[in-house]
């Protein structure tokens, strides 16, 4: 053995406090990793938030490219982006409710404060769908600028998101019937109210970046 | 505006007719004759030897991180033929189009070759042999049972095949993309491609890049959560390490290029104008947001590679490696510095002096960790006692090629200098020099090195040996002609040349690539071989080498369980440190070990991906919208199905770790 | 909790049940949050939201540039709100992963971002304009970009 190798191995045996025997190199019973859901769950909120980020970009890019079409000063309706927003915000706070009750193991109240998070999602959707369908009348369709590609997919990915959001409710809300507050189950409302919250976050970049700075003259 | 078809498309079949089946070129009729036989023939051994129900239980549905890990492997094995036969067809196309020699492929066929061939290599070549390769070792490495998640492991490399399949499809349905690997518009853009290559390509690659960035999340918490007790992130082995920040990159980077392919696909489908010529559209902003992936990309493939060269280089030199925390730490950096230099891949496009510069500069920058890495390994094998096995053979080869490589990429990121080298054969050079030096050398080093493990057996190493010189020749004699033609102005992509001066080393080159096939070919005869004389090869020891970390404490194969008893770690190198210490291996005590159960609702959600995918690529709207919902509708279902585990009873542990006893007590 | 209820468990990994499972960190179903959090977290994401849009629709500054950066300092605010109060997010979760991964995505969403803009806004100046208009991007603050088109 070289030099350097018996060196090394010195060094090592320097640092090792403990001799040989006795020391444990597995253990002796059943080892328990910790849960990984909820820190996986995150991480693909965090993957997401790059989706948003190349969308945004776009916006960024695109968001004054009008093509001699209508700009977003000509468009924008700031009181329905306000009752939207507001929307969301109520359907946050009710999530929030919801894990309180959730935490108290109190089934159904969890279950009737996510029947009310549903419905302020529907609601914020059902108005998303109106303002889109009022644009597109308008002749503002998604191919008439780059502006307005950006807009309607900056926006409609977010849409695509609470939809996702209002079907997982569901089915979820399903799941707690039956089983009732399981530790699976738990697990996963946790998890839902990360992504109810992310598409919060996403929100206000939203009604900020594309609806009031899209405002401005 | 909507995007202007060509034909009427029916209602039933959207744009599928007779016409799709290319029966009029004899090239792709031979390679669909070939293809079916074989299926067909691989279809009746199975049915023959009543494997069915095996392949279901043990392969298809299995959530065991090993099976999957060899399954990727299988997966970049069998598409690297596909990859390399695209690849022969090239140098001998432009080995023979000159002065006026049209060659044998019309330059229609030979546009969907080089854009399938770069598809192909990255992402289901490379990129299944790196995960592959990472699903198999992070867990064994930090002494779990399996990944976070092992039902999404199942789904993502499904998901994985299920893009390879599309792929695939397109060389006997309809046509590839014409548009070079990464179809930037306008030319991928609905008007110049209206055929069904470019949604071959985009929805290939969503369905895959699914896949690619769960399977990255799942890493990234089975390293974070299930390392074993005594493993802080400084002892964890250095390929976890190389494996974590991949993974990190995967989960970053990915959503980015599936965010841009939607985009695209938007403008095809929809006629958004985001990156069309009309409306306001920009086609550079595709060009910046799919290297804003692509260059991350790189480092992904690249990282495990490093991490697996600097496992070989301890074992085999018989050392600790050199500067570990150096090793960390430059490949932290290199993890945040790749996504700050991704405009250097269109230095051209116009943006000007001042951006120029910034990105040349952090291109450069980026070149010192990786310099650091060159040096760590360097000097680990400095006075170690080398031992020359075809592993470590793989490194040195590595090291020396890869340095080439990095070397005329430091050219490149000087931006006057890439001015002149920009879309031409030195940057092609450049980057096989790098890929091929670098990721498959290292894929190679660590199939060597790990196949024992996973299969209870070395290779043969004769025809390895063959197959290393051929490969590392016949890259030389590949790619230096390039280099050459490069400097001289030739352009990539073309199929037909005028000037026959250059035709010498287009030649040469193509020689070269014959070098790589005898690699290839050896390659598959070493692993026949080695099957034969499986019992000559075989390890008792599951300690071949006389390696120095985790994975190499268990059998070969590992049981399916991993470990019979969870490790407690006390040092980076946790299995040289046990060995040193006279661990004993328990021989008794083994309780029941808690395990997730198989499920085939993975494979089945891959399948209704691909068929969805198929709709959309043909325009065939209803199984496009049938798809979608029962991809929902069987991913709701799999939710409701809460029983995912079961336990090995001990007596099945009892038996597995005798059997391990009386092996090793024989041999001793 | 009881055994029976554990039975059911898709990623536990704890056979015995989940006694206590309020205080259990290993299976995933700890939650921190509280009703006084839950109600600052809402008051304060309700402030912070109607000030902007005051100052958008009540045409309060004069200037689109300080509009614009203002509104922009409120939704970084009412973000860092909701990150806390309603993700509940702190160093201490999942061993300060999740902060990690979190400051990890701000970088490179602020580096796409940024940068996508940047290199753009370049390109349009230096390139022929865009038939729309494209050159009238806001080059970022700390670049200053020649204000007529040069030539490189």
């Amino acid at each position: 053995m070289s030099a350097s190798v018996t060196a090394d191995i010195a060094a090592t045996d320097a640092a090792m406090e403990a001799p040989t025997p006795g020391r444990d190199f597995y253990v002796r019973g059943e080892h328990h990793p910790e849960n990984g859901t909820l820190l996986g769950f995150w991480l693909y909120l965090m993957s997401d938030c790059l989706v948003f980020a190349v969308l945004f970009a776009c916006y960024g890019v695109l968001g004054r490219s009008y093509a001699a079409g209508p700009s977003g000063a000509d468009l924008f309706d700031l009181k329905l982006v306000a009752i939207n927003t507001g929307f969301l915000l109520a359907s946050s706070i009710t999530y929030g409710f919801a894990m309180l009750e959730m935490q108290q193991n109190h089934k159904g109240t969890t279950l009737f404060w996510l029947f009310v998070t549903g419905c302020f999602g529907a609601s914020f959707l059902a108005l998303e769908l109106y303002e889109f369908w009022h644009l597109i009348h308008e002749g503002a369709t998604p191919q008439r600028s780059a502006f307005l590609s950006s807009f309607f997919t900056l926006v409609g990915t977010h849409g695509l998101h609470v939809t996702f959001g209002c079907v997982w409710l569901v089915t979820l809300m399903v799941q707690v019937v039956k089983h009732g507050l399981i530790p699976a189950n738990r697990r996963r409302l946790i998890c839902l109210s990360m992504f109810w919250h992310f598409l919060d976050v996403v929100w206000i970049g939203v009604f900020t970046f594309v609806y009031l700075m899209g405002s401005l003259a | 505006m909507t995007p202007a078809h060509q034909a009427p498309e029916s209602v039933l079949f959207g744009r599928l007719s007779l016409e799709a089946i290319p029966y009029h070129e004899p090239i792709l009729l031979a390679t669909f004759a070939v293809a079916a036989l074989g299926g067909i023939g691989v279809l009746a051994a199975v049915t023959y030897f009543r494997l069915w129900g095996w392949l279901w239980r043990d392969w298809i549905t299995s959530i065991d991180h090993k099976k999957i890990g060899i399954m990727y492997m299988i997966l970049g094995l069998i598409m690297l033929l596909r990859g390399f036969a695209d690849a022969l067809m090239m140098r001998l196309q432009q080995a023979i189009a000159f002065g006026g020699a049209e060659g044998y492929l019309p330059p229609h066929h030979y546009d969907q070759i080089f854009t399938a061939h770069g598809v192909i290599m990255i992402f289901f070549v490379a990129m299944p042999f790196v995960t592959g390769l990472m699903n198999y070792l992070v867990p064994l490495q930090i002494g779990a049972r399996d990944v976070a998640f092992p039902f999404l492991n199942n789904f993502s490399f499904w998901m994985t095949t299920a893009g390879a399949i599309l792929v695939m499809l397109s060389l006997f349905v309809g046509e590839f993309a014409t548009t070079g690997w990464l179809a930037y518009p306008p030319l991928s853009g609905i008007y110049s491609s209206p055929g069904v290559g470019v949604d071959y390509y985009i929805w290939a690659l969503q369905i895959a890049g699914v896949g690619t960035t769960l399977s990255g999340v799942n890493l990234i918490a089975t390293i974070v959560k299930m390392r074993a007790p005594g493993m802080t992130m400084m002892r964890m082995p250095i390929f976890t390490w190389t494996s974590l920040c991949s993974n990190v990159l995967i989960v970053a980077s990915f959503p980015v290029l599936g965010a841009t392919l939607a985009l695209l696909s938007l403008d095809r489908y929809v006629g958004t104008n985001f990156f069309t010529n009309d409306l306001g559209g920009s086609a550079m902003m595709y060009v910046n947001l799919i290297w804003i992936w692509g260059h991350p990309e790189v480092y992904i493939l690249i990282l495990p590679a490093f991490g697996v060269f600097s496992e070989v280089t301890a074992a085999f030199c018989g050392k600790r490696l050199f500067g570990y925390a150096s090793m960390v730490y430059a490949t932290v950096v290199i993890t945040i510095l790749s996504y700050l230099v991704w405009l250097h891949h269109f230095f051209t496009m116009g943006s000007g002096a001042s951006v120029n510069s910034f990105f040349g500069i952090t291109t450069m920058i980026i070149s010192i960790p990786t310099g650091a890495k060159i040096f760590n390994w360097l000097f680990t094998m400095y006075k170690g006692r080398i031992r020359f096995d075809l592993p470590m053979m793989w490194t040195v080869s590595f090291m020396i090629t890869f340095t080439i490589g990095g070397m005329t990429g430091v050219l490149l990121a000087v931006p006057p200098a890439d001015f002149v080298l920009h879309n031409s054969l030195f940057l092609i050079a450049h980057f096989h020099n790098v890929i091929i030096g670098g990721v498959l050398f290292g894929l190679f080093a660590g199939i060597y090195f790990w196949f024992p493990k996973a299969f209870g057996f070395r290779l043969d190493p004769f025809w390895g040996k063959v197959s290393f010189w051929c490969w590392t020749v016949g890259f030389y004699v590949a790619f230096m002609p390039l280099y050459v033609l490069g400097l001289m102005g030739v352009t990539r992509r073309m199929s037909k040349f005028d000037d026959p001066s250059l035709q010498i080393w287009f030649v040469i080159a193509a020689i070269g690539a014959l070098m790589i096939l005898c690699g290839i070919a050896a390659f598959l005869m070493q692993i026949f071989v080695s099957i034969l004389r499986r019992e000559q090869l075989k390890d008792t020891t599951g300690d071949p080498w006389n390696a120095r970390t985790l994975e190499w404490s268990t059998s070969s194969p590992p049981p399916a369980y991993n470990f019979a008893f969870t490790p407690i770690v006390h040092d980076l190198d946790a299995w040289w440190d046990m060995k040193r210490r006279d661990y004993v291996r328990p021989t008794e005590g083994f309780i029941p070990i808690h395990m997730p159960k198989n499920t085939g609702a993975g494979f089945v959600l891959a399948v209704i991906a691909t068929v969805a995918g198929f709709g959309l690529i043909w325009h065939i709207w209803w199984l496009a919208a049938a798809g979608f919902v029962a991809l929902v509708a069987t991913a709701i279902v799999h939710t409701f199905n809460y029983k995912r585990d079961f336990h090995i009873p001990a007596s099945e542990v009892v038996e597995t770790e005798n059997a391990r006893t009386r092996l090793l007590a024989a041999r001793a | 909790m009881t055994a029976a209820g554990a039975s059911h468990d898709a990623h536990g990994h704890d056979p015995q049940g989940h006694d206590a499972h309020d205080h259990d960190p290993h299976d995933g179903t700890a939650y921190h949050g509280t009703m006084k959090h839950y109600l600052m977290g809402f008051v304060l994401s309700v402030i912070l939201t109607a000030i902007p849009f005051w100052i958008i629709m009540g045409d309060v500054f004069r200037s689109p540039v300080t509009a614009a950066v203002v509104v922009m300092v409120f939704a970084v605010a009412q973000i860092f709100v909701h990150m806390v109060y309603f993700l509940h997010m702190n160093p201490r979760s999942e061993g300060g992963w999740n902060m990690l991964a979190a400051i990890f995505t701000i970088v490179i969403v602020v580096i796409t971002l940024s940068g996508s803009m940047w290199v753009m806004s370049h390109l349009h100046q230096n390139m022929a304009p865009m038939p729309a208009g494209g050159h009238e991007m806001a080059p970022p603050p700390a670049t200053p970009v020649p204000a007529k088109p040069s030539h490189e």
